[in-house]
Order: structure tokens, then sequence, then C-alpha cells
């Protein structure tokens, strides 16, 4: 825990001291689409109601007493940011991937940093399943049929695939990959998995690098967050592993996988089929995807539930209120102790008693 | 054994008119203009019938057959086959059991993340190129919701384990309650939609489960309700189906069977709270195989005198 700058001793409980100022980055959406306010026991600067731009508010004395930063992704944290906000000692991000807030600095600031936790787990695990079932199972596809008067005039639909059996690889065994991995079980499937390291009380199969794992599986699930390593991991040798059957859902970010090798091998019938809720360019996605039957798409959707977005805003609040309540951070981001890659940092995120799943 | 005559009634599976035919002598009932011409003509040879769920095996067939001695039905669902009739004539009964229980299952948990999540509602927006317009707006979370399961045979806990693996909690209705089971029971469909979020159709449709699903199960389901049917469509009422839904009294259904097939309701096509398959709940080639497979075994099991693997009479 960061030290608190006003005292030495007995920790200064929320309610005694000024309200801690909150520099919003973005509009805090996720609150206001459920029609949650902000709540008031903090001071929310925010720069889009200052005539100023962006640049200048971060000079002005209001942003420069700043002790915390709200960001969401795609709102980025950097280090000319950070060295311009001295009394900044917590970053709360809205959402479960780090890439957009320079972690380096961070640890080198003594920073600390909560993230989404397990707010978005079971929605974006729901998601992932369902996109592998609807792939398979062609449900998006079988409704447009039936809908479209083909069940009349054509006759039976299209046989689908069945899931128990299937071997799925999931790439990156963090909180959502787990959830997936548990429900996907239940459906009988074997569920094989790729990670930076293999995780010790795990009984499912490793495999260090996404090629093997993409030779020994019939579909994969991508669940890792996107770094420097992971950026188009999923590459044209990978998919091609995955074979002509293969299927593969993505629900992390659009550029862990190398989307045109991936529209091309799709459209050749070299991959058997997708189902993808993130996209390397979103709202964009290539065209030769919306005439495909054997994809299915999804606006990146996977948070956005209405309780998902309470457990996130609830999380958020919570989180704020334990730093300065001097408490331990209710979802904190860990430093790994084998110390930060060169770029982005490598990290850690786990529940205060779990014990060092990533 | 390829004297032994076999009558499909209607087109099923090719893998199956394969395999009949590398074994018996194939009569395929759709190829014959006249059905009076068929059994003026054929009738003596026939000795066993392949069924399913569009065409099964009715009285009038028995009784146009004198020769017939066994029939298999490539399905698991009885209702389209006399029962009591081939008890009284000795003629032995064969389904597929087991191999489709898994297909089934997880069809019904799709329909349900496809009604809460709007799978299909999404892939159209991100098709039709509105995602440029703005974002496709809140769908429900699945994880967590009660479900509620209107028989609890093997499809019916099938569809139970996968839902544990979400977190949802299990009721269900049965027309008696299961020992060793820890889901709770309710005694009626009324009581069981009251006290759940999603219910789900899966039991055999007999003279007292149709229309099992009626206005008062939907109204007790109410406006955040979803029904889930992989049953029959003759389990629910679907006029009353088609208004609750249009009332808003029940908020959605994920529909992989109608009362009518393959026509549906304009009304329900026009929906934006429904999923609409068409009856595909074992449509996998994997199980399609399996279940042509255990059809074929049957038959050669009778006919070498050997007993029959999945026999129901």
């Amino acid at each position: 825990m960061a030290s608190h700058a006003q005292n030495d001793g007995a920790p200064s409980p929320l309610h005694r001291r000024s309200p801690p100022r909150v520099l919003l980055l973005r509009k805090p959406h996720h609150f206001s689409l459920i029609n949650r306010p902000l709540p008031d026991n903090f001071h929310f600067l925010k720069p889009w109601e200052s005539p100023l731009p962006f640049d200048d508010f971060l000079s002005s004395p209001d942003a420069r007493a700043a002790e915390a930063i709200l960001t969401y992704g795609g709102a980025p944290v950097t280090a000319d940011m950070l060295r311009r906000l001295p009394e900044a000692r917590l970053v709360v991000t809205a959402s479960a991937g780090l890439n957009h807030i320079d972690l380096a600095e961070c640890r080198r600031r003594g920073i600390a940093i909560a993230c989404s936790g397990d707010a978005y787990t079971d929605a974006v695990a729901d998601l992932a399943v369902g996109l592998l079932i609807d792939v398979l199972r062609k449900l998006s596809a079988g409704d447009r049929y039936l809908r479209r008067g083909l069940w009349s005039s054509e006759g039976e639909f299209a046989l689908g695939s069945k899931l128990g059996g299937k071997r799925v690889g999931i790439v990156g065994l963090g909180r959502i990959g787990l959830e997936v991995a548990k429900r996907l079980e239940a459906f009988g499937c074997a569920i094989s998995y790729q990670s930076r390291k293999k995780k010790p009380y795990v009984s499912y199969a490793f495999y260090s690098n996404v090629y093997e794992l993409a030779t020994n599986c019939d579909a994969l699930v991508i669940c890792c967050g996107l770094t420097e390593e992971t950026h188009h991991m999923i590459n044209r040798e990978v998919l091609l592993a995955l074979g002509k059957e293969g299927v593969i859902v993505n629900v992390a970010r659009g550029s862990i996988i190398d989307e045109k090798e991936m529209v091309q091998l799709l459209v050749q019938g070299e991959l058997g089929g997708a189902g993808l809720d993130v996209f390397e360019n979103e709202p964009s996605v290539p065209e030769e995807l919306l005439a495909l039957d054997n994809v299915v798409l999804s606006p990146h959707t996977a948070v956005y539930t209405p309780e998902t977005l309470s457990d996130l805003c609830d999380l958020v609040v919570g989180n704020l209120e334990a730093f300065f309540s001097n408490k331990p951070l209710l979802s904190p981001v860990l430093y790994e102790r084998t110390g930060c890659s060169a770029g982005i940092g490598s990290v850690t995120t786990t529940k205060p008693d779990s014990v060092g799943f990533t | 054994m390829d004297a032994i005559g076999v009558l499909m009634t209607c087109p099923m599976f090719a893998y199956l008119e394969q395999e009949l035919e590398k074994r018996f002598k194939l009569y395929r009932f759709w190829d014959f203009p006249s059905q009076r011409q068929f059994f003026k003509s054929h009738s003596g040879s026939i000795r066993a019938v392949v069924g399913n769920t569009k065409l099964g095996a009715d009285s009038a067939l028995i009784d146009a057959l004198p020769r017939l001695e066994i029939v298999a039905s490539y399905s698991v669902g009885l209702d389209k086959i006399d029962l009591g009739k081939y008890e009284e004539k000795g003629i032995r009964v064969t389904n597929t059991p087991e191999v489709l229980t898994d297909d089934v299952a997880d069809i019904a948990i799709a329909l349900m993340l496809g009604v809460l999540r709007k799978f299909c509602g999404c892939d159209a927006f991100v098709r039709g190129g509105k995602w440029k317009g703005g974002d496709f707006g809140f769908t429900t979370k699945f994880s967590g919701k009660s479900i509620g399961i209107v028989g609890l045979g093997r499809i019916g806990s099938a569809i139970a384990k996968r839902a544990e693996a979400f977190n949802c909690p299990i009721s269900y209705y049965s027309r008696s309650e299961k020992p060793h089971v820890h889901y709770k029971y309710y005694p009626n469909p009324v009581a069981l939609a009251r006290h759940c979020r999603i219910l789900v159709v899966a039991c055999a449709l007999t003279e007292e489960t149709r229309h099992i699903i009626g206005r008062e199960v939907m109204d007790a389901l109410g406006p955040e309700g979803v029904l889930i049917n992989v049953g029959r469509g003759a389990h629910v009422d679907e006029p009353a189906l088609i208004s609750a839904l249009l009332e808003g009294r029940l908020g959605g259904a994920g529909l992989d069977v109608f009362e009518n097939e393959p026509e549906v309701a304009e009304e329900l096509l026009r929906m934006d709270n429904v999923v609409l398959l068409p009856h595909v709940g074992s449509d996998t080639v994997e199980t399609c195989e399996a279940m042509a497979d255990l059809v074929v075994a049957n038959l050669e099991a009778h006919f070498t005198g050997k007993p029959l693997l999945t026999p129901v009479v």
C-alpha cells in the first residue's frame, strides 16, 4: 500500500478528510448506463467540462492535486500523465485489460492499481461459451434460415457439430479462462490451455505455445490479455494448425489474432468457423465476414449487462473507498516478482485471498 | 439378410439409407407416387419400418403391413407411434435414447444464452452495418439465473448439469419427486414457473403433457421470464404463447419445436425477443450417425435372433 502523505501514524478514515480528488479520463459511462450516480464522498475532476484542452487541464492546479485516476480500456494512463500528477497514488481501471496503462511507470512510482476483478468474469465467460455453441450448432444461422422461410421451402437445415468430446484449447487461463473451462467441461469438452507459465493446482493439459495447442485442439478460445507478446499471436500458422474443421472464439482483444489472415483462411475454407466479439479495428468488421454463415459476430458486448455493470460500479466505488480508508484494495493488480518485461510490464491480477492464479 | 424388406417412412439421413441398403431391401415410401399401389405390390415384403418424429408408424400403417415385426424409430420421442397397438400385435419397437441426450441439452442451453444475450440480434446488428452507428445496448446476464426444468429425465438432468456450471440454481417439476436429487421439486408447472426465471420443457409428449405450458404457466413465469422448448411443439399452447409475448406478459422464448412444423407463426418471425430453430435438437453429424448406427444395430439384432439394444416394446 502506498504511504499516506498526511500522517505517519493512525490511518485517516475517508469521512474525516476532504473528499479525495479523482481524475476521470473519460465520461463514466458504466455509471450513467445504469443510472448510477458517482459517489459523493469523492471530488471527481471532469476534463470534458473544462474549456481547457485536455493537455492544459492536466497542468491546472485542480488536476495536479488528483490523488487517483479512474480510467477505462482505451483511455491511456501514460508515463507523461503520471509525471504531471505528482499526488496520484492510485489508478482504478474499469476494465479487465491493462494494456492501456504504463505499468512500469506505475511500479516505479509506487502507484497502486485496481482493475475490474471478477466483475466481468461471468458475463465474458458466458459469451465465449455462447459463441462457441452458436458456431458449432449454427444457432444464429438456424434462426436466420427459419425466419427467411427456408424451413418450409427448402427443407431440413444443415447439420451442426457436436460440442461434447471436442478438444478445446483456452489461450490464457486467467479468471475468465478458468470460468470458460469450467462451463465447457459440463458439456463434455476436453480442456487444455496455453499460458505464460503452467498453473499449479490445475489438471488441464498445458502447452507452452499456441501452435502446439492449436495442433491438438478442435477449437481455441482466446481469453488472454493484449500485450506486446500476444499481439498477432494467433497467426496464420496457428490457424492452419487448428484446421479446416477448427473453430476460433475471441472475447479478449481483436489484435491478438492476425485478422487479415483469419479472414482469408475462413473465406478459403481452411478454417472451420469463428465466433468473434472483438476486432482489430472496431467498430469496423471485415466485409468478407459479413457474408459467411460459419461465423458469429458480436459488437463487443461481452460485459454490457445491467447486472455486470452494477457489479463493476460497486467494485470501482469499493476500491476507491478501501484505498482512501487505508484498507486493502478489493481487486488489486500485483506486479510479478520477476519484474516487468520491456515496455508494457507483465502482471498478475489476483483476488486478495486466491493463490497466485492468473 | 438382403431379402428382408425395410420400409423407410420419409427422408431422414443419407448415411442411414446407405447403411440400411447394405443389409436389407430398402423401400423408400416417398418414392412411390401411390401409397395404395405400394401396399398392393409390396406390403407382403415389409418386415420392418424405420420411422421418425415427422412420420412414424401409425395404426393405418400397421394394419397395411401384415408381416411387420419391428419398428425402429430414428428418434427418442415416441409420440408418433401407436404403442398400444404394437404391444397388441406383438410388434417390437426400438428408439434412440441416450445418444442424442447431450445434443438436445446443448441446444437448450444455447437457446437460453441466445435469448438472454441476444446472439442472433447482435450478429444481425453487425452484419447490417449498424455498429458504426452506435453500440448495441444491454443484454441480460445468464450466469446465476434460476432455471426450472419440466421433466427431469435424461435430457432434463443433462440440462441441469450444464446450467449448474453457470451457477444457475435448478428446480424442477416431474410426475413424481425424484429421490437422491438435490434440486428443489415443485408439484406442478405453475408453481415451478413462479419460482424461476427460465423455464425449459424437456419431458416426453403424452396425453397428460399436451399443452402442459398454457397461459397460467406463462403468466406465472412473467414479464422477465423466458420459456425454452426442446420437447415437442404440442407441449406449448402456441397461440397463448404468442399473445403472452406480444402483450409483454412473458419476456422471451427459445423454441426448437413448433405445433405445426415446418410452419411457424408469422408473429413469432417478427419478434426480437425470441430465438427460433428448425428442430435441430439432435442434428449434429456425430449424433445422427450414432442414431443411425443404433437403428441398424437394433434391426440386425432382431433379424439374427439377438436381444434388442434399445427396445421400448
